[in-house]
């Protein structure tokens, strides 16, 4: 099996999840506040109490680790195809693809980092 | 060329004669001669147009009338060889198959194929097509003994043949080709044509070879390239829908990997309708035209 199809696929596949993810993320950043989804703490859905109720729930710190990794491999497998298809020589396109692997795992490692952390901080009570 | 046509009668005095209207349209046609010209150029031409006359008349008119150095390529004149692809009206399409005044009453653009080199003015070199189109192995792969045993027949059901059947009616003219935008970007892209033909091959229901095939189909260059702008569909001459194939192609390349692709046997090899013995070995017909 040629890499392609696996990647391609992968990109496919990661542009539905994307799809569930974000439709999620707009409909509680939105609407949470004013139909109370996701943000019991008044109807401000973004107030720091009503994001540290999500945050204190690992389905949504699990959630927004897998919208970073997803995002992550469809926008840079996406920005790869572009920058593979100006015919770059062999040597070169190999290091593109390693410099995006390597941006796309620093930002993914980070952000888990940052989204892990705020739920051991939101479980503590903001005491962390 | 137009104005009077004599009637094929054959009995004196009474000649038939028919009388067309003309019409000058301009043809600007690009010219270039590698071995003279340091770039294409567009020569214009005032052509007597009559109706009926198709691009292709029209070139002929200018080869016979006004300079006999124009160089195109041609064979059949029906739409059946696809030698006269160019670039009529920034559209690519056949020369014999486009009527000069369906397209302009006044003047009209004739070029070479883009995504091609230039031979020489309105002829472009198809090589890179044909050795692309050569390497998705474009024939029906099977065990050998079976090919070569003349006995029987693969039976394939009108369904079956239904799957590919459009497919097997391009002419490998090369407008697709040209008018492909992911191909005028990227040259290692194998093209509309030669993945068409390629999934004629994975469709054909007598044919084993996909596992041969996927490494290239789904490799660089290969269907996933491909941005679905369909222009490759819409210019084809014969309805061959190229883009649908490669669409097709990337369902039969995802599904293998995620080993959800249906496992079709290929069909067998029977001696008759219905039957399952052998036939006897076949002989050549006698002669039946006198030595």
């Amino acid at each position: 099996m040629s890499n392609g199809t696996k990647y391609w696929t992968w990109h496919m596949a990661a542009g539905v999840v994307l799809l569930f993810l974000l439709g999620l993320h707009m409909l509680v950043m939105h609407m949470g506040g004013s139909v109370h989804l996701f943000a019991p703490h008044g109807a401000d859905a973004v107030s720091m109490e009503n994001s540290q109720w999500r945050d204190s729930k690992i389905c949504f710190a699990i959630s927004y680790i897998l919208l970073l990794g997803v995002g992550l491999y469809h926008g840079l497998y996406g920005l790869r195809t572009i920058l593979l298809e100006l015919t770059l020589k062999p040597a070169l396109a190999k290091a593109v693809t390693a410099a995006l692997v390597i941006v796309g795992l620093g930002l993914f490692g980070l952000g888990s980092w940052a989204a892990w952390a705020a739920h051991t901080v939101a479980l503590v009570g903001g005491k962390g | 060329m137009g104005g009077t046509h004599r009637g094929a009668g054959g009995r004196e005095g009474i000649a038939m004669t028919q009388t067309k209207a003309t019409r000058q349209i301009h043809f600007h046609v690009t010219r270039y001669n590698p071995e003279k010209d340091p770039k294409p150029y567009v020569q214009s031409y005032k052509v007597e147009v009559s109706e009926g006359m198709t691009v292709l008349d029209g070139l002929h008119w200018i080869k016979e009338n006004l300079d006999p150095t124009l160089v195109w390529r041609y064979s059949c004149r029906m739409g059946i060889c696809g030698s006269c692809g160019m670039l009529i009206n920034g559209s690519p399409t056949l020369a014999c198959n486009t009527q000069i005044l369906h397209l302009s009453q006044s003047a009209i653009t004739v070029g070479p194929l883009p995504n091609f080199e230039i031979i020489r003015d309105l002829v472009p070199d198809l090589l890179s097509m044909f050795e692309k189109h050569e390497t998705v192995k474009p024939h029906i792969i099977r065990d050998e003994a079976e090919l070569v045993d003349r006995r029987g027949e693969f039976y394939q059901s009108p369904e079956e043949l239904e799957a590919y059947l459009q497919f097997t009616y391009c002419i490998k003219c090369g407008c697709c080709m040209g008018a492909c935008p992911t191909l005028a970007t990227d040259v290692r892209y194998l093209g509309p044509m030669p993945l068409t033909a390629l999934e004629r091959y994975n469709e054909d229901s007598r044919d084993e070879g996909f596992a041969l095939r996927k490494g290239m189909a789904g490799g660089d260059g290969g269907a996933f390239s491909c941005h679905y702008a369909g222009e490759c569909s819409r210019v084809c001459p014969k309805g061959v829908d190229p883009g649908k194939a490669i669409q097709l192609l990337k369902r039969k390349l995802v599904l293998d990997y995620l080993h959800l692709a249906n496992k079709k046997k290929p069909c067998k090899k029977l001696e008759g309708p219905g039957q399952g013995k052998l036939l006897p070995n076949m002989t050549a017909p006698a002669r039946t035209i006198p030595e």
